[in-house]
This record gives structure tokens, C-alpha cells and sequence, in this order.
């Protein structure tokens, strides 16, 4: 198979073919990016002015109207005890949103705390705390997740932080790579030679160029973060089942799956779903943008 | 040099089991850490609710016998010490000793998982061929936009879906368990038609990332010179798309299989328990839910080792399929 060698240059229809895919491509990927931002829009507005604009109670108990399959009047359908599915969908969002920001917040200042710290220290501190990350990386994060909540009991708290730890190693990874490639640059050297004290270089000029890493890896990991949420509730160890989650939703549809009714569980798998790939859309090009050599990926 | 020795094979399974030590030590021991600055009481949980009723002298002596008040670092090393002879503590949900809770359903997740990967490796890599064939066609956009969307969705809301749409509508297939509920003896038929669903819904969740990887390394060795010499010969386009781009192009994706095993499991922790799988990833849940301390720590433990012996094979693999490899380097 070593046989292939530099082979004859290919035909001259390569160019122009790649190049009509290469415009192609560039429209899909306008295509994907203006969905992509509608959708977070509209997701930002649902869940930031639904609650206060309509005013009614998603906890509303209608026992004559459980388990309604969609229709004009519940898009969605109800729950069974009679609950406006799209309604508690919105305000299942809004929760695992909220989760999943905070969640992915603290993980980013945490991981990139740490990977500044390992870059801009180095030496034995660099190996020590980079060769820890490898260790608690071979833990599965949903396995970690699991054992903290099972120790600390389930709650919001709890779920924040229990993503927040099993997610920063990767962010401290990013942070101290870019932080060890930024360490070499001219300006920092400038920086050293005029007297700037480690402190001074590693807040004043190493860190604002990590930043934008590290904001970009926060973003990628808002949905990951509320898959994770949606997980542990969904297993019980997360958020109460009277708190609307889009885990807490899917887990009490549960029974009424069971009995045929789809509708209960399809809509909030649905609204985890689409922020999902709406952010990774947004993401990927804001990375193709930068890093035009690698691909858009999904981050889960 | 073709392929590998023997001998560097033993040489890397060797020292990546030295590593593994002080990988495990330091897990071992963040998990017990972690349980002393929790609010967790082992006294409580052994006893359950037997202790509520118990006079003070008698919950001391439980306090004592337990090693509860002993620091942390101690507890860890005695249960280290007690594990290195077999002995990983009683589960007081399954009410068995936790090796054996461990034995029993072992078998179960492997099977599971086993089918999972194999449906997975073979559905992913058909789709990102087919894909990579013509990277921009309706085929390659259809395959790409379902792989992201597959990927989004949570595997539990899938498997929720699966047994609404084939085992109450559709009656094809049981909605959960080893074998029926009438069942007396596990038959292998019965197991078969149960593991069908859960290593489906397992194996999808796995497919997006085998072929979107398989999509990309395929397409990258289609642009390159060897497949170009290859149809400068007049291969057929057959011969080029297998016996060269894809061969060079699953290479990349050998190297990684191991840095699934993570994913296989989070994913077998949510289908088990959805599909009431007696395996090991539905006893953590169980464990978890009725705070079993030693059962939990042990699964953990167990499934680190996994995750460790994952990255072993897959750098094995890759030393087997590609000759430029030097195993002793990795």
C-alpha cells in the first residue's frame, strides 16, 4: 500500500470543481448560520418573556383536561393532571437554560483559573495539575455527575456544581494550550524585559488573549450542560419533579408514555434538541471563521 | 518493521498498567474525599431505617465498627487494602456483597454494549462512506444534518420514543427487562429479543460520531495522492473508495475508538435504566438513588479501569493497523 507515491497531477476540472463547491458550501453555511441565530433568538424571547407577558400559571391543575393530545388550544397537548405542555415546556427551558448557563459559568472560570494558572506557572506545577486533569478526565463526566449528586442529594445547587466539575478539565486544556502559545509571542517578552512582574503579564496580557477560548468553549458547553441536567433529573438525581425541567418533564411523561400518549415526551426532548444545534451551528462558524482548517462539530 | 512484536505489545500493556496505579489511587481517593465533605453519613446508610429506633451506646459501637469517625485518608486506605483481597465492601441496596452484584451483572453490560459498538462501527462507517463519496451532495447534507441531530438528542428520550414506537405500537419488539416476566430460565432467544431495542438505541446514539469522523477521514484520502495514483492506474472506483480511502481514512477513527468508552457508558447508564437492564450501569443509578456508598465506589473505581483498558486497545489497534507506529512510543 506504500506504492501510491506523488502520482500524476489530476486533471484540470479539479479546480473549478472545487471551487463551485467551495461557493456552495458558503451558502449552506449562510443558510445555517441566519437559523441558527433566529432560533436563539426566539428562544431568548420565549424564555425571557413568556413568564412576565403571559400571565398564566404553568402549575394551573386542570383534572378535566389531562392528557389532551395537540390541538389549537394546547399546542403541545397537556400532562396528566391537565397542564399546558407548551407552557411548561417554556418554563422547562427557561430552568435547564439557567442550570445549564450557571453550570458552564463557573466551569469556565474554574478551568480557565486553573489552565492560566499551568500555563503561565509551568514547571512542576504545570505537569502536577495537567497530569491530575488527565486522571479525573478518565472518570465519565455523567458518572461523576451521578456520585456527587448521590452524596450531596438532588437540588439545583447540587446539579450546578456536579456539571461544573466534571466539565472544566477540558476548558483548562484549551486555556493553558493557548496560554503556553501566546508565552512565546514577542509582546510578552516585551512585556518581561520592561519589568512586568509574572502577575502582571499573566492578568494584563496572557489572559485577554485566552479569553475569547474560553468564551467560545463557555458557549459550546451551555448545551452540554443541559443535557446533563436533563439526564441526572431524568434519573431522579437532579432537579424536584414539581420544578418544570426539560429532564423533570420527560421524567414524569413517563407514565403516560407507558399508556400510549407520545406527546408528554416528544416536545421537551424537542426544546433540548434545537438550542442545541442552534448554538453548535453558531459556534462552528464562529470557529470556521477563526480556524478555518477544522470542521464545525458538535461538542457532546 | 511490518507490524509490532509480541513483545512491544507486552512491553505497552505493561507500563500502561504501572500508569494505571497512580490514576486509580488518585481516583479512589478523590471519591472518598469527596464523601467526607459531603453531608453523607455511612452510619445512616448501613443501618437505613433501622437506625432511627437504635439507643445512643448501640450507634456508637455501629460509628466504631464502620471506622465513621476515622479520617478520610484512613477509611480510603483500609477499603483499599480490603479491595486489593477481593473483598469491595456489602451493598445494602442489593443486599449482597458487592463483588458478586458486580459479577452477576457484568456480563449483562458487556453484552449490551458489545452489541452496541458493533451496530454502531458498522452503520456509522456505511453512512460516512456513502457520505464521503460526494462530500456536498443531497446524500453527504442528509447524512451530516441527521448525524448533528441524532447527536443533540438525549439518549434516554430516544430509547423513551423506541419503546413507545416498537413495543406499544408496533408490538415488535419487549419494552424492557432480560426476558419476559413469565419466563422462568434466561433463555438465549429471550435475552436476543430483549437486548435488541437497548443496543439499537445504544448503537445510534454512537453512529453520529463513527460516521461524521469515517465522512471526514474518507474525504480527506479521496483529495489525497494515493487515491489519485490509484485511478491513474484505473482501479475501479470500488477498489479506490475501500481498498484505499477508506482504509487510510478509518485510521484516524481506530486511534479514537477508545476515547469512546466514556460516552458507551454514559450512555449505557441512561438506556439501562430505562430499559430495567439488570447490568452494571442500572445498579449505579440504583446505587446513587439509595446513596450505597460502597457499591458506588466501586463501580466508579470499575468504571475508570474500563475507560483506562479503552485507550490501551485502541493504541494496541493502531499500532496493529498502521506500520509506521512505534508502540514503544506511546
Amino acid at each position: 500500500m506504500t506504492d501510491a507515491g506523488a502520482g500524476p497531477t489530476a486533471g484540470t476540472q479539479d479546480g473549478p470543481v472545487w471551487r463551485s463547491r467551495r461557493t456552495d458550501r458558503q451558502s449552506t453555511r449562510t443558510v445555517r448560520v441566519r437559523t441558527s441565530a433566529v432560533l436563539i433568538a426566539a428562544t431568548a424571547l420565549a424564555v425571557l418573556l413568556v413568564p412576565p407577558v403571559v400571565q398564566l400559571d404553568q402549575q394551573a391543575v386542570d383534572l378535566s383536561a389531562k392528557l389532551l393530545p395537540p390541538s389549537w388550544e394546547h399546542p403541545f397537548g397537556t400532562d396528566d393532571v391537565g397542564r399546558d405542555l407548551l407552557l411548561r415546556c417554556v418554563y422547562g427551558l427557561r430552568v435547564s437554560l439557567l442550570v445549564g448557563v450557571a453550570a458552564a459559568l463557573t466551569a469556565t472560570v474554574i478551568g480557565t483559573a486553573v489552565g492560566a494558572c499551568a500555563g503561565a506557572l509551568g514547571g512542576w506545577v504545570d505537569r502536577v495539575v495537567m497530569r491530575l486533569v488527565d486522571t479525573f478526565s478518565s472518570v465519565p463526566h455523567l458518572l461523576l455527575g451521578i456520585f456527587i449528586i448521590a452524596l450531596f442529594r438532588p437540588g439545583v445547587w447540587p446539579v450546578v456544581i456536579s456539571v461544573a466539575l466534571t466539565h472544566w478539565l477540558s476548558t483548562a486544556r484549551i486555556v493553558r494550550a493557548e496560554v503556553l502559545s501566546l508565552r512565546s509571542r514577542p509582546y510578552i517578552d516585551a512585556a518581561v524585559s520592561g519589568g512586568a512582574s509574572r502577575w502582571r503579564v499573566t492578568v494584563r496580557h496572557l489572559l485577554p488573549g485566552v479569553l475569547p477560548h474560553a468564551a467560545l468553549a463557555a458557549v459550546l458547553m451551555i448545551p452540554h450542560a443541559m443535557w446533563h441536567e436533563s439526564a441526572l433529573s431524568f434519573l431522579g438525581l437532579g432537579l424536584p419533579t414539581r420544578t418544570a425541567s426539560l429532564g423533570t418533564l420527560v421524567q414524569s411523561a413517563r407514565g403516560s408514555l407507558l399508556a400510549g400518549q407520545w406527546w408528554p415526551t416528544l416536545f421537551p426532548g424537542l426544546f433540548i434538541i434545537v438550542p442545541t444545534l442552534a448554538i453548535a451551528g453558531l459556534a462552528g462558524a464562529w470557529r470556521e471563521r477563526f480556524n478555518p482548517r477544522r470542521r464545525s462539530e458538535l461538542m457532546l | 518493521m511490518t507490524s509490532p512484536s509480541r513483545g512491544a505489545m507486552g512491553r505497552l500493556v505493561g507500563r500502561r498498567a504501572l500508569s494505571a496505579v497512580p490514576v486509580l489511587l488518585v481516583v479512589t481517593f478523590g471519591v472518598f474525599a469527596l464523601a467526607a465533605a459531603s453531608p453523607f453519613d455511612p452510619v445512616k446508610a448501613f443501618g437505613g431505617t433501622a437506625v432511627l429506633g437504635a439507643d445512643q451506646e448501640t450507634l456508637d459501637r455501629l460509628r466504631a465498627n464502620l471506622g465513621a469517625d476515622d479520617p478520610f485518608a484512613v477509611r480510603w486506605w483500609d477499603w483499599l487494602t480490603r479491595a486489593a483481597a477481593g473483598d469491595l465492601g456489602h451493598s445494602s441496596v442489593m443486599r449482597q456483597p458487592v463483588t458478586e452484584v458486580i459479577g452477576e451483572r457484568l456480563v449483562w453490560s458487556t453484552l449490551l454494549c458489545t452489541v452496541a459498538f458493533g451496530i454502531a462501527v458498522l452503520v456509522g462507517t456505511l453512512a460516512g462512506v456513502l457520505a464521503a463519496r460526494r462530500p456536498g451532495s443531497w446524500l453527504d447534507r442528509a447524512v451530516t444534518s441527521l448525524a448533528y441531530s441524532i447527536e443533540a438528542a438525549p439518549v434516554f428520550w430516544v430509547a423513551l420514543l423506541a419503546i413507545w414506537l416498537f413495543a406499544l405500537q408496533w408490538d415488535l419488539l419487549p419494552a424492557g427487562g432480560l426476558t419476559d416476566t413469565s419466563a422462568e430460565r434466561v433463555t438465549a432467544g429471550q435475552v436476543l429479543s430483549h437486548v435488541i431495542l437497548p443496543a439499537g438505541v445504544l448503537a445510534l446514539a454512537q453512529v453520529p460520531w463513527f460516521a461524521l469522523y469515517v465522512r471526514q477521514g474518507v474525504a480527506d484520502a479521496l483529495a489525497e495522492d494515493p487515491v489519485r495514483g490509484a485511478r491513474a492506474r484505473g482501479l475501479s472506483e470500488r477498489t479506490v473508495l475501500l481498498g484505499h480511502a477508506l482504509r487510510s481514512g478509518l485510521l484516524p477513527v481506530l486511534t479514537l475508538i477508545g476515547s469512546r468508552v466514556p460516552e458507551l457508558i454514559t450512555g449505557a447508564l441512561l438506556v439501562e435504566s430505562v430499559f430495567s437492564w439488570p447490568g452494571i450501569a442500572a445498579a449505579t443509578v440504583e446505587a446513587a438513588t439509595s446513596v450505597d456508598f460502597p457499591l458506588l465506589a466501586a463501580l466508579t473505581t470499575l468504571a475508570t479501569v474500563a475507560v483506562l483498558v479503552g485507550n490501551l486497545l485502541a493504541d494496541l489497534l493502531y499500532g496493529l493497523t498502521d506500520p509506521r507506529v512505534k508502540l514503544s512510543e506511546l
